[in-house]
């Protein structure tokens, strides 16, 4: 009997992940779909997954209407500069918070959770302003110093998670051995955080890649837009889109955010949960 | 290792302090070679206009090697917020390109220059009334409205020949009795007459309501103003609410949809005729299948004729742009009548301009050029669009209103109470 129920409730917990799994990947498969269909198939009553005339059309007009590639590399500079920039602040810090237990390291770590509740409406103006002050707008550098520190929080909390994660007995027992502070923090921390560093890098990377409203505000100049700006172009008045175009802009787009995600969704969850339990 | 460290520190400082007086030109708008710049953001997205606009900037800049524009491209979709933020920071383009309805906070707020005295009388001329009053607010104008989209019937003429029904004309258009017992009998088992896509159901009740003389926002003698429902504005909603919820020949499951999102279902034959935006023709020339007709037919006439309420798009000037005057002297250039045209061709609208409505080549019935020309001269300004608390009264009030009455949830009553007086408690706290 109980085996049973353990059957038909394991049965039951597959049946609603599929279901969860297709709820999730529908979204894409269909612009995957779309991104390969012909214009006239696009209106059909009767849409079907696989196109019955598949075509490069939209890729190919996507590529001609829009700067793409230059987008992507905007996109690209502005996202690796972020997220290396984060991740170098982020990490020493992460390190002291985590060592250093203080009610500064606490009030700290609150305010990193705060900050994340702020909307970007909210900071948007303050922001400009400060930027342009400093002539920044319209500039990459100060796209990406926004980048940097709109992910500096999280990457902080990540990386505090990893930090713990890594016994402390080791470096005492590193000390023990005669090596002093730096060697310590090099040979023996360093290697067991490279795997939480380089997935917060990713993470930060997707955050900046994916983001459209800063970018938006803040670059004016063609050349220097980024992808989801560009992508915003192919839609018009009152939600009018050129679909075909969109979706096969948008399925690129989406491409390098998903082979990441692939890479560091375990280390991410890892992250989050480090250090949570003590040992 | 100090010296080096030392050595560093000084790099980092140089490049911060490049980098933090790394600006390009000055604040007077002109750049190193004493050259007048102004930036023009444009919010054309499909090709043809895109490639319009770039192209008269470029003869622009041919011509005025003095005055050098340059082209920013915009999105409908964030031109907002992204318009706001530019405002607030100092940093809006010189020449901007919005919809009248999204210029009322930007003008009362003194972001957007008073055109008046700025612009040739040939422009002024030439462009009706009626379109200047979408972009005058208060005592100034601030807009050059220049297209316009007038709603329009798109129906399948298979259906329509097929049904016998009258055809309309602007000359003869459908009564909105008529047109409810044309849906009624262009409907059966597996075809509705017409599908309304009524995501956005504020605008469309409101500027299809004028056609029977429906103002529901009324300007009283001190100048506030008070929502009421007459006769005129119970038309339009009362028709498509019986077609729904009474004949059944109307797409109950249309009424959550866009404009795009109906037309696999008109491709399809599921719908005999679809109200939309006249510039919705460059999709159904691209998607529809190949061999099928359609034709464009002008909206049901009320007590008031063809009239219907528009939100032009407009071309405005920055109040903080240093040179106003070459500003709108780009725009009188962008806005001549052969030009006026290109536009217009490019996004499958109507030009406000008379010179250019009367261009020949909008004259043709090719794609339903020809109708949308013959109720250009119908076109009001939609109602409530200067009107202050309108965004909320939208959004809170009426929208939700007009889907439940839509959908058969809340009766005519109900709907009355809800858009009147609930509307007038929102407009009260906007004129204390």
């Amino acid at each position: 009997m109980s085996m049973r129920t353990s059957r038909t409730a394991r049965a039951g917990q597959y049946a609603a992940l599929l279901g969860y799994l297709v709820f999730l990947a529908f979204p894409f498969l269909w612009l995957i779909s779309t991104a390969f269909k012909p214009a006239r198939e696009l209106g059909s009553l009767h849409p079907t997954w696989i196109p019955d005339h598949p075509t490069l059309d939209n890729f190919r007009k996507a590529f001609d209407e829009q700067p793409l590639l230059q987008a992507a590399a905007n996109s690209l500079s502005a996202a690796v500069c972020a997220a290396l920039i984060a991740v170098v602040v982020a990490t020493p810090m992460a390190y002291v918070m985590a060592r250093r237990r203080s009610r500064l390291s606490t009030a700290a770590t609150g305010w990193v959770v705060i900050s994340q509740a702020f909307p970007l409406v909210l900071l948007i103006i303050p922001l400009f302003l400060i930027l342009k002050n400093l002539h920044l707008i319209n500039t990459r550098w100060g796209l990406i110093m926004v980048y940097a520190v709109w992910a500096l929080p999280f990457a902080l909390w990540m990386l505090v998670g990893y930090v713990r994660a890594v016994p402390a007995e080791l470096e005492e027992a590193a000390s023990v051995d005669g090596a002093g502070r730096l060697r310590t923090l090099v040979s023996v921390t360093a290697p067991l955080l490279t795997p939480g560093i380089v997935a917060t890098a990713l993470f930060a990377f997707i955050t900046a890649w994916n983001e459209l409203f800063f970018a938006l505000v803040l670059l004016k100049t063609p050349e220097k837009q980024t992808l989801p700006v560009v992508l915003t172009h192919f839609i018009g008045a009152e939600g009018a889109a050129d679909l075909g175009p969109l979706a096969a802009a948008a399925f690129l787009a989406t491409l390098p955010s998903l082979v990441i995600f692939a890479i560091i969704q375990r280390r991410i969850t890892g992250g989050m949960l480090a250090g949570a339990v003590k040992s | 290792m100090r010296a080096s460290l030392r050595t560093t520190a000084a790099a980092a400082a140089t490049a911060l302090a490049l980098l933090l007086t790394g600006c390009a030109g000055t604040d007077d708008g002109r750049g190193d070679n004493g050259r007048i710049e102004l930036s023009f953001q444009s919010l054309a997205w499909q090709k043809e206009s895109v490639d319009a606009n770039k192209q008269l900037v470029k003869e622009w800049n041919e011509a005025h090697p003095d005055v050098h524009v340059s082209y920013v491209q915009g999105s409908w979709d964030t031109v907002h917020d992204q318009l706001l933020t530019s405002f607030e920071g100092g940093e809006a383009p010189d020449i901007i390109h919005d919809a009248s309805d999204d210029l009322a906070d930007f003008a009362y707020g003194g972001y957007l220059a008073d055109l008046r005295g700025l612009l040739p009388g040939r422009l002024t001329a030439d462009i009706p009334r009626q379109s200047w009053s979408t972009t005058t607010f208060g005592d100034g104008v601030y807009g050059v409205p220049f297209l316009q989209e007038p709603r329009v019937l798109i129906a399948n003429t298979k259906i329509l020949a097929g049904s016998g029904v009258r055809i309309p004309t602007p000359g003869e258009p459908w009564s909105w009795a008529e047109f409810r017992q044309v849906t009624k009998e262009l409907t059966v088992k597996g075809r509705y007459g017409v599908a309304w896509p009524l995501k956005e159901p504020v605008s469309v009740t409101l500027n299809l309501g004028l056609s029977d003389g429906g103002e529901l926002f009324h300007r009283g003698a001190d100048g506030k103003v008070t929502i009421r429902a007459d006769e005129g504005d119970r038309i339009v909603p009362g028709t498509i609410h019986d077609q729904v919820d009474i004949d059944h020949s109307a797409s109950r499951t249309a009424l959550g949809m866009g404009g795009s999102d109906t037309l696999p279902g008109f491709f399809g034959g599921k719908y005999a005729m679809v109200p939309l935006g006249f510039s919705y023709r460059q999709q159904v020339v691209e998607q529809a299948p190949e061999g099928f007709e359609w034709t464009v037919l002008p909206a049901p006439a009320g007590s008031a004729g063809l009239a219907q309420g528009v939100s032009p798009q407009t071309l405005s000037v920055s109040e903080a742009s240093p040179h106003k005057k070459e500003a709108a002297q780009f725009i009188d250039f962008l806005l001549r009548p052969p030009n006026m045209v290109r536009l217009a061709k490019g996004d499958w609208m109507l030009p406000t301009g008379t010179e250019a409505l009367a261009d020949p080549s909008l004259h043709t019935a090719e794609n339903g050029w020809a109708t949308g020309v013959a109720v250009a001269k119908a076109l009001r300004p939609a109602p409530a669009q200067s009107v202050r608390g309108y965004p909320e009264w939208k959004d809170k009030v009426a929208t939700p209103a007009l889907q439940e009455y839509y959908s058969g949830a809340v009766g005519a009553d109900e709907l009355r109470k809800r858009l009147v007086d609930d509307g007038n408690r929102v407009l009260a706290r906007y004129q204390r």
